[in-house]
């Protein structure tokens, strides 16, 4: 029995070595199927989270086309969730017990939204550069390992340059406008920008997850690689439409072909993470909230449902 | 599984995403009851002018082969090439069959 | 321009009111349809107030400008749109009350030749119309034939909401023109219409039909609920605190 678990273990090894796809009923390892929900799970429930800064600003957008735009955007990430979810069903959990370990606080989410969403120009910030690191990491995992995982994301992948766009071009304008609107940019920029470069995670040397999962093909690059990345994309767009980054050790290294840049304040970091944000709290009781208002509903759906069938 | 009574069951989404091609699975949901299905597959599948006409199967009513038998179940067709048509090689002056 | 106005509006104040619930319905995917639902009528108000702009060549005005820079009392939605969220089933309440209405005078709007623009506007609304009116029907259906606490949940909602219907079938003279002109329909007969639909519905969710009081109206001249006004402040707060200012 053993060797058979051990044959089967070098099977699944050499299969995804030769980068092909594992599918539902495929034999995985029980360390795989685990890291798997629990990566697409917080993904999931990071998507649903962060329908709550934006959505806060929908019915405040200051035009009929920008509400148009944001609400499509934060409809968008509910889509996402739920592809994620139906993702991680694959994988034998169910949604609903999922959507509880966010609830009670047990599963994590991405901490970028435990920030406050204060001006409209945020809604730039988040779109440019919240979901521009999110398609930074998302991107490599259209090629993931796990096929539900990777088609869920291909899917995500097409629809979220949208969303980094809309948040771009809503920085553009401000930067074209009044001094006021030109500050409220700058001012999102600088409470946004290291955030962001949060959301690569830790750096590598600290990384929990990395190399098991570099070796599983769920992460193609690692969390540093990913962050040069962002910055880079990043500066030149920042520049382009007269925005200044919050970094003064920021600067061009020809040697290596990228920008060297300052240290990320791990503290805080590792503070948002272990709940103290500004908005951990908020955020999961608004959850909390819609999902207790809405139990009679789904209650309600289930017994109509139930009589029909008995009718039948 | 959850014993959440509220809990409304998984449904598998099919989309024919233009007149003439076949239905192609696109993803799953919940939904309480068949008709909900449909709506919420329209709503969460087609945003983006994805589909023109939508299937939805309970999750639970569909049978899938197991990985276990694929060598089984696929394997015997690969040595009857002479099903493809490039199996036969034809004279040089044939163009088209 | 005031009728166009008022179908602008109509469509403008709900989908304000549908936007508050982004993130917050019962499920994800009922997250989804009510956001589908709201950005329709985002759409159908910039074709309507577009047009409505237009029509005076010596001001004219974008949509933009007439959404977030006029005042309460120049807005001429009906009151039922504007009554605040409240739970689900008071919501679907809303939305059902007003869908069936929309939904017939879209039909006509549609169909009548006095106005070719508003007959094209209408003729992509009828579409999306139907589709919401089936899910609020559906809905009430649910909600109304679920479970007890649903039951009676829905009951109240309708039983809450029933004052404010009045108001969409009492003409005033701008009705009473646009209907001579061809271009609004006989409110009359719109409301015969809309008794079937609303009885089909209820009778199906197990649900009573509330008896026809003293109903509420003002929305269409400019009188407004409190739900009004605060709504306002919030939706045009960017364009007021910035004037002049591009987004």
């Amino acid at each position: 029995m053993i060797e058979t678990q051990q044959h089967l273990r070098e099977e699944f090894d050499a299969y995804v070595a030769a980068d092909k796809k594992i599918e539902p009923k495929d034999w995985m390892p029980d360390a795989y199927r685990k890291t798997l929900i629990r990566q697409i799970s917080q993904h999931a429930h990071s998507e649903i989270v962060g329908m709550l800064p934006e959505g806060k600003w929908i019915t405040r957008a200051p035009s009929l086309q920008r509400k148009a735009i944001l609400l499509a955007k934060v409809q968008d990430e509910a889509g996402h969730g739920l592809y994620l979810y139906s993702a991680a069903e694959t994988l034998g959990v169910d949604r609903a017990d999922l959507v509880d370990d966010l609830l009670s606080g047990k599963a994590k989410y991405s901490s970028i939204f435990n920030y406050p969403s204060l001006t409209w120009a945020d809604i730039g910030a988040i779109g440019w550069l919240v979901d521009g690191a999110a398609i930074m990491n998302q991107v490599p995992l259209c090629r993931c390992s796990y096929g539900p995982y990777a088609r869920a994301m291909t899917r995500v992948c097409k629809e979220e340059s949208f969303h980094q766009r809309q948040g771009y071009s809503i920085m553009m304008q401000l930067m074209k406008g009044t001094d006021a609107q030109k500050e409220m940019a700058q001012d999102a920029l600088n409470r946004w920008w290291w955030p962001s470069l949060m959301m690569f995670g830790p750096s590598d040397s600290e990384s929990m997850h990395s190399s098991q999962n570099m070796k599983w093909n769920i992460k193609r690059f690692s969390n540093d690689e990913l962050r040069q990345r962002m910055v880079d994309m990043t500066v030149p767009q920042a520049e382009c439409i007269g925005l200044k980054m919050p970094d003064p050790d920021l600067k061009w290294n020809e040697e290596k072909g990228g920008h060297d840049f300052g240290e990320i304040d791990w503290t805080e970091f590792y503070d948002v993470i272990a709940g103290n944000g500004i908005c951990n709290k908020e955020r999961l009781e608004d959850r909390n909230k819609a999902h207790d208002d809405g139990e009679w509903v789904r209650d309600a759906a289930v017994a109509y449902s139930e009589k029909r069938n008995a009718n039948t | 599984m959850s014993e959440n009574k509220s809990n409304w069951p998984l449904w598998e989404v099919f989309v024919r995403s233009r007149q003439g091609l076949g239905h192609k699975h696109v993803g799953s949901l919940h939904a309480s009851d068949a008709e909900m299905a449909i709506g919420n597959a329209r709503d969460v599948y087609t945003r983006r002018q994805e589909g023109v006409s939508i299937w939805v199967v309970p999750a639970e009513s569909i049978t899938a082969s197991s990985p276990s038998d694929s060598e089984a179940l696929f394997d015997p067709a690969n040595d009857k090439v002479y099903r493809h048509p490039t199996f036969f090689v034809l004279p040089d002056e044939v163009n088209h069959m | 321009m005031h009728a166009l106005l008022r179908l602008g509006d109509d469509a403008l104040v709900l989908a304000q009111r549908l936007g508050e619930w982004c993130g917050h319905a019962p499920a994800l995917e009922e997250d989804i349809a009510l956001t589908n639902i709201a950005l329709d009528l985002i759409g159908q108000t910039q074709s309507y107030l577009t047009l409505a702009g237009s029509l005076d060549p010596d001001a004219p005005k974008t949509d933009d400008e007439l959404a977030f820079l006029r005042s309460e009392s120049e807005f001429k939605n009906l009151l039922l749109v504007e009554q605040s969220n409240g739970h689900f089933g008071d919501t679907i309440a809303r939305q059902f009350l007003f869908d069936q209405y929309a939904l017939l005078r879209a039909e006509h709007l549609a169909q009548q030749t006095f106005d070719l623009d508003a007959a094209a506007i209408a003729a992509k609304a009828v579409k999306e119309i139907r589709y919401h009116a089936a899910h609020s029907s559906k809905w009430i259906i649910r909600l109304g034939d679920g479970t007890s606490e649903s039951h009676s949940r829905i009951q109240k909602s309708i039983d809450d909401l029933w004052a404010f219907t009045g108001e969409m079938f009492a003409a005033d003279d701008v009705d009473i023109a646009g209907s001579i002109a061809g271009l609004l329909p006989d409110l009359s007969a719109l409301k015969t219409q809309w008794d079937v639909e609303i009885d089909r519905v209820l009778v199906e969710a197990t649900l009573i039909r509330p008896k026809d009081g003293a109903m509420k109206t003002g929305g269409r001249t400019g009188v407004h609920t409190e739900e009004l006004g605060t709504m306002l402040a919030e939706m045009q707060i960017l364009p007021r605190t910035h004037p002049g200012a591009s987004w």
